[in-house]
């Protein structure tokens, strides 16, 4: 009994099959789950830093080749891939700086919240059919509900840095997201009334078939404006231009991390960066056939449950989901940043009213085409 | 001799109330606050800003994202220019007109220069003058890019800002062939420049307009059209005819409000006369093309326009250069007969004003300079009250200042 339902509420997932293989006899069943917890826990840590450094190290050699420099050139040797680690160890072995005028719990706990609601949201994310750290029903929503929680770790930094900077920067961080957050959510609808499940695995999985045709952003004329709208979505959500208003430095200084330094300072831009690949991974789970892509479609049935096939699949989300990124970093060092009037009356004018659009046509739409009644 | 007497009774302080709800602070501080209010917010924008483009600090009050009054600071880079200029020889505050408008040192030596000269009556060889105002408007362009990119930065377009500093770079170079220096030369001096062009130099800036007319489309292209820059800029701290030129405003600023005045042409001086009677250069207005007559928009697109105008006079200069001596008849030991001189040259931001006073000696009586960037920097009060927090940046960032100026 303790057997299958702590396995479920890990989501019975790679690891602890994993230790339960190599396990040897007598250890109790809990701690075969406990230990897969912590496991994936580890792996998510690594990976959301990994992932994280990788797109510093790739957003200073995009802005760098785009603006006529070479950017991080020494560090490590081969084209300065070390530098993020440098800049790591140089950020962890600054001084602990906290204003005298802070609120000093809430100062220390906003890079904590906002890191946390970012590996939250992580867990819900598939890397491959058999990959995950937990597989839950309503995975999409989970990390919707997770990446929103960082608002509010960005509100309390701005508000506990007492300054009026910071405080601006919370400010339009919240006007913001409360804006975006409608287009990001409606938006997706119009996939998962193709897909019918919230489950990011299922998604994934319904997306198969020869070099992509699946893939949903081709189901229906309405997946492509949806797209569009939850890739604009995406980018006020995770602050990237042209919606970076909360840090905007030309006008804010740095925003609400005005008053931040050292690790501290360094977890929020983790987690901006962490929120480019969960987003992007979002889209190309639900717009661009998830971990499916010819490669993966060349393994016979008989392969796809074999570690090789999970890797390419794992492979591909990775790289669908950089290019995602390499969008939204491209976008950032060509486009000028918009004003907050203007990104309000964008986001509650424009993007809401066409994303309902978008769910009012497509649901016509698989109605009259496929003929399932929804 | 005074004593300094020791104050007898110290003022009392007021005494306050703290209040039960008051936080212990670190120090040991109690913190409270007396009369909150909600209305406004005070932020002091500066002397450290990114927007303010130096240490200008401007007071800004702000009710949420509006900003109901600004109030601008001046004086954190004073260096007292003027009084320096009264004090040292005549060929020795050369180099501190560079140091006030560091982005167009050239043209701040050129007025200094001008202004002596009359009062001196000396001769200019014409190569001197051709070579003046090639170098002239060469400054005046990497003037402009400096003001365009940095304008992009200030609205949040971050890679326009290296595409001008590429050009602007190159036209370093040329300055750095030329006279050694690469933002404070000195080379323009009292009765010519400081020596002749080195061989080929005229032919690489003939390359240098070559490629920057190319360049000039991507800058255009780029940032000028973007959709949001327009949207930005358009109708944003618009400036009237009629306040341009209340305020005093010259240059780019009062040319961006469709007022067609260039020093050049209507005051010209060295061979300005000349090139615009030969039809050389235009003087492009503002015309509210994205939207009123006079706003952000504007006054960058006027900067822009400006830049391939300097080009087609520097085309000019290059074909009608002859050999010849680049210094008129100066002594070593300047000595200037006494009078009195003022000359406003056509500095990238405005009308640089020099006027210097001579007693017959080897020291400047007066010396005193009528700064462009000082004088437009004052309509700002009355442009920023009603706009938005990031237009206020846009707008602070469309007058150009360059803080060594308005403080010198």
């Amino acid at each position: 009994m303790i057997h299958s339902s702590l396995l479920a509420s890990s989501g019975g997932n790679v690891f602890s099959s994993l230790l339960q293989g190599v396990a040897p006899e007598g250890v109790p069943i809990w701690a075969i789950s406990l230990g897969a917890a912590f496991l994936g826990v580890g792996i998510l840590v690594a990976f959301v830093s990994l992932v994280a450094m990788f797109s510093v190290w790739l957003e200073r050699k995009v802005s760098a080749h785009i603006q006529c420099r070479y950017g991080p050139m020494y560090v490590g040797g081969w084209h300065g891939w070390a530098q993020t680690i440098a800049d790591g160890v140089k950020l962890l072995l600054k001084e602990d700086l906290i204003p005298l005028g802070a609120d000093r719990p809430l100062f220390m706990l906003a890079p904590a919240i906002v890191l946390g609601a970012i590996f939250g949201a992580l867990v819900a994310l598939p890397l491959a059919p058999g990959f995950f750290f937990a597989d839950v029903d309503m995975g999409l929503f989970l990390i919707l509900a997770f990446s929103s929680l960082t608002t509010i770790g960005v509100v309390m930094a701005g508000w506990a840095s007492n300054s009026k900077w910071s405080l601006y920067g919370a400010m339009r961080e919240a006007a913001q997201v409360v804006a975006y957050e409608i287009p990001l959510g409606v938006s997706l609808f119009v996939p998962l009334m193709v897909a019918g499940t919230f489950s990011l695995t299922e998604a994934s999985a319904a997306q198969s078939g020869w070099f992509g045709m699946h893939w949903f952003i081709f189901q229906n004329p309405f997946m492509l404006p949806a797209f569009i709208i939850f890739f604009i979505a995406a980018l006020a959500e995770t602050k990237r231009a042209p919606f970076d208003l909360p840090e905007a430095e030309s006008e804010l200084v740095a925003g609400f991390m005005t008053e931040y330094s050292g690790i501290r300072w360094s977890f929020f831009f983790m987690e901006e960066y962490a929120a480019m690949f969960l987003m992007s991974a979002v889209g190309t789970i639900f717009f661009f056939g998830g971990y499916h892509s010819p490669l993966t479609a060349m393994f016979p049935e008989s392969a796809t449950s074999g570690v090789l096939y999970q890797l390419v699949c794992a492979g591909t989300i990775i790289v669908k989901s950089f290019a995602g990124v390499f969008v939204m970093m491209w976008l950032r060092w060509t486009l000028p940043r918009m004003r907050i009037d203007q990104v309000m009356s964008m986001g509650y004018k424009y993007l809401t009213p066409l994303a309902l659009a978008c769910v009012l046509g497509a649901a016509i739409w698989e109605t009259i085409f496929t003929g399932d009644s929804l | 001799m005074s004593e300094i007497k020791e104050p007898t009774e110290l003022p009392t302080p007021k005494t306050v109330e703290i209040p039960e709800t008051a936080r212990t602070l670190p120090s040991g501080e109690r913190e409270f606050m007396l009369d909150v209010s909600t209305s406004d917010l005070e932020i002091n924008m500066g002397p450290q800003h990114p927007a303010t483009h130096g240490v200008m600090r401007i007071l800004i009050r702000t009710d949420g994202e509006v900003v109901t009054g600004g109030q601008v600071h001046l004086g954190y880079l004073h260096r007292c220019a003027e009084k320096i200029g009264e004090n040292v020889e005549w060929l020795q505050y050369l180099p501190y007109t560079d140091r006030y408008d560091y982005l167009s040192a050239m043209n701040n030596n050129l007025g200094y220069s001008l202004a002596v000269e009359e009062v001196m009556g000396v001769e200019i060889p014409r190569r001197a003058t051709m070579l003046r105002t090639i170098c002239a408007e060469l400054n005046r362009i990497g003037s402009h890019l400096v003001a365009f990119g940095t304008y992009g930065l200030d609205i949040g377009a971050f890679t326009p800002f290296f595409y001008c500093f590429r050009e602007r770079e190159w036209m370093m170079a040329l300055f750095e062939k030329i006279c050694g220096a690469r933002l404070t030369y000195s080379y323009i001096r009292i009765g010519g420049v400081f020596n002749d062009a080195p061989t080929g130099w005229l032919k690489e800036v003939e390359r240098f307009c070559d490629v920057f007319e190319e360049k000039w489309q991507e800058y255009y292209d780029l940032l000028a059209v973007n959709h949001i820059f327009v949207k930005r800029t358009a109708d944003i701290g618009v400036i009237s005819p009629e306040m341009a030129v209340d305020y005093g405003l010259t240059g780019p600023m009062l040319r961006g409000s469709g007022i067609d005045f260039d020093l050049r042409r209507d005051v010209p001086y060295m061979a300005y006369d000349e090139i615009s009677k030969a039809g050389v250069f235009d003087v492009p207005v503002g015309r509210g093309e994205k939207g009123t007559l006079g706003d952000c928009w504007d006054r960058v697109y006027v900067r822009l326009q400006e830049m391939m105008e300097s080009i087609k006079i520097i085309r000019w200069c290059l074909g009608e250069i002859e050999d010849g001596p680049v210094i008129g008849d100066i002594p070593k030991v300047l000595k200037v007969p006494p009078g009195e001189a003022y000359v406003g040259i056509e500095n990238p931001r405005g009308e640089l004003g020099h006027y210097v006073l001579s007693d017959g000696g080897k020291v400047a009586k007066r010396c005193r300079v009528r700064g462009p960037s000082f004088c437009n920097v004052a309509i700002l009060e009355a442009l920023l009250p009603g706009t938005f927090l990031a237009d206020s940046v846009a707008i602070i960032g469309s007058t150009d200042v360059v803080i060594g100026e308005t403080d010198r």
